[in-house]
């Protein structure tokens, strides 16, 4: 094939789509879960611009979330779940910024999550659940009372009513919807003509992209329309609902993206060594994020051998027998 | 034979699966219990996770619920809505393996934060799916280490509902399944009372005594209906760790 077009002016560098469509103070989603397809070159990059008060919508984006919080980015955070899997049951900047009243918080479950990103989705205000009956979760309110009806903070973290549709003893929990600016994933393929196509789970990428206003998509490489549409079934995304697509190689790393490489135990285990202190962070920072060029600069510090380790087994989807002690 | 508090743990977890149960696997020992039931007590399980891996074959184990060894291989890969529909599918029978940082004698959980929720002393993961599989599945196992500072008469934030404040509670918060059928600890195996639902002894490990159960449990504790649980076999610890954990990445 010959070298791809530029998908009709979408096509731009991360620094661009950065620049574009996540100002300071926005609403933002990142697609993948924990250690798997998390959009790090745009996250890093995030980082680099030293982009502030964002308000970050999550399920479970461990790695990315992390990063962002640690790096000052985040003021406000509704969220699932603050965890990195084995790597790190609760994420370490994450704990240490909201032990340290640096973060506002608002507690949600995953199920509550992807629903709300579903209800944004559809255009539907808010949408029913069974699940928190009786919890905290539904109690407790982590943003002040000052911040509702405010800059897309609904009214009401949550609302319990009695299901219209049956007598008594039947509550039902109403979520509101969230819409955030933009929402930004990692996949393995995207078209010339900007089709998306993600291998393996898809997490709630997909509601997190039909509910923004804009959508930004990095991803492992472009392939010609021609190649998606033989097999139409395995496509995630139309073109349509795509603003920025970004060619970042690796983009997911330390996070896995699945059929192509696995994530990274050295830089993780790295990664949670030096959280652990506010010096060695600062010092991360420094190394990884902000004396760094660029994604090139990135991967060429990762190493390729690191790279080559690290690399899928494209059947199995992961690298089989990769130490991850 | 020899065998460490943390395999066990993972082997009676596993004797609560039937076979044809559908099973949520959380990260941690839940992983290592759900894929040991498959392995050994229930073959015909089927496990899969909130992210949408459903039935994968568990060649290595993962090390988080996004793992791609829970997409290796496996009857489908969904995302987090799919998921959940599974987790409250009303036809399946559906059991959940959960962990958190305090329980209570309800089997109510918290893994949110320790101290005032506005100003924590510490902060901890958050449910996740953990309060949404307490909620919706048909019933859930919970993983813990045994202390005073986890069995606690009152949690600082209640994450995920188990039977609530006792009795037909959970139903009358508008429940229509559900709640913890066991607590498995390094010590013991922990049930609840059909009437009640309070936590009460139900199988303490060989070399523990009713007293070191209760003197590691933060509110009074029923010991009186406790025998010695059955201890593993050597089939069993042998598919554990040279099957399920060979890198021994959650066995420690």
């Amino acid at each position: 094939m010959a070298q791809h077009n530029d998908l009709g002016g979408k096509l731009i560098t991360v620094g661009e789509a950065v620049e574009r469509f996540v100002p300071d103070g926005c609403q933002i989603a990142v697609g993948g879960f924990t250690i798997t397809r998390n959009p790090m070159a745009a996250v890093y990059e995030i980082a680099r611009r030293h982009i502030k008060d964002l308000h970050l919508v999550a399920h479970s984006n461990g790695q990315a979330l992390d990063l962002l919080v640690g790096a000052g980015c985040v003021r406000r955070l509704d969220i699932a779940y603050g965890g990195n899997g084995r790597f790190a049951p609760t994420c370490i900047r994450f704990r240490k910024a909201v032990e340290r009243g640096e973060l506002l918080v608002e507690d949600y479950t995953n199920n509550m999550m992807s629903l709300r990103f579903l209800a944004g989705a559809l255009g539907v205000p808010f949408i029913p659940s069974k699940s928190g009956l009786g919890t905290d979760v539904i109690a407790r309110e982590g943003f002040p009372a000052e911040l509702r009806g405010t800059e897309g903070v609904p009214v009401h973290k949550l609302v319990v009513i009695e299901n219209p549709f049956a007598d008594g003893d039947d509550q039902v929990v109403l979520l509101p919807a969230l819409t955030p600016d933009v929402s930004i994933i990692h996949a393995q393929q995207v078209s010339t003509d900007g089709t998306v196509r993600i291998r393996g789970l898809s997490f709630a990428d997909l509601e997190q992209c039909k509910a923004a206003s804009a959508v930004i998509v990095t991803c492992e490489e472009i392939v010609p329309e021609s190649y998606l549409r033989l097999a139409p079934d395995q496509n995630a995304l139309p073109p349509f609902l795509v603003d920025a697509v970004v060619l970042a190689p690796y983009g997911a790393h330390p996070t896995a993206c699945p059929y192509v490489y696995d994530y990274d135990p050295a830089h993780l285990n790295h990664y949670k060594a030096v959280a652990k202190g506010d010096e060695s962070w600062a010092a991360y920072l420094d190394e990884w994020v902000y004396d760094v060029e660029g994604w090139d600069a990135y991967l060429d510090k990762v190493g390729g051998a690191q790279l080559a380790r690290i690399r899928a087994n494209t059947v199995a989807g992961y690298a089989p027998g990769l130490d991850r002690r | 034979m020899e065998y460490s508090p943390r395999e066990m743990m993972a082997i009676a977890a596993g004797r609560f699966i039937k076979d044809g149960d559908v099973l949520f696997a959380g990260t941690g020992v839940a992983m290592l219990a759900a894929t040991v039931a498959k392995r050994i007590h229930a073959p015909h399980a089927h496990i899969f996770f909130e992210t949408g891996g459903i039935g994968p074959t568990l060649e290595e184990l993962p090390m988080a619920v996004a793992d791609p060894r829970v997409m290796a291989f496996a009857n489908l890969n969904a995302g987090l809505v799919e998921a959940f529909s599974y987790v409250a599918n009303r036809r399946l029978h559906t059991i959940a393996f959960l962990g958190a940082a305090q329980i209570d004698k309800y089997g109510n959980m918290n893994s949110t934060v320790i101290g005032d929720y506005h100003a924590p002393r510490v902060r901890f993961s958050g449910s996740g799916g953990a309060c949404d599989a307490g909620s919706l599945a048909s019933g859930f196992i919970v993983f813990m280490q045994h202390g005073v500072l986890k069995f606690v008469e009152k949690l600082d934030y209640l994450t995920t509902p188990g039977w609530l404040t006792g009795g037909d509670s959970r139903r009358h918060a508008g429940y229509r399944r559900g709640g913890p059928i066991a607590v498995v600890t390094n010590l013991c195996v922990l049930k609840f009372d059909d009437s009640t639902h309070e936590m009460y002894l139900a199988e303490r490990y060989e070399g523990v005594t009713p007293e070191r159960v209760r003197e590691n449990t933060g509110f009074a504790l029923d010991v009186s209906r406790s025998s010695v649980a059955e201890p593993p076999d050597a089939e069993e610890l042998r598919i554990l760790r040279d099957e399920v954990d060979p890198q021994r990445l959650i066995l420690g």
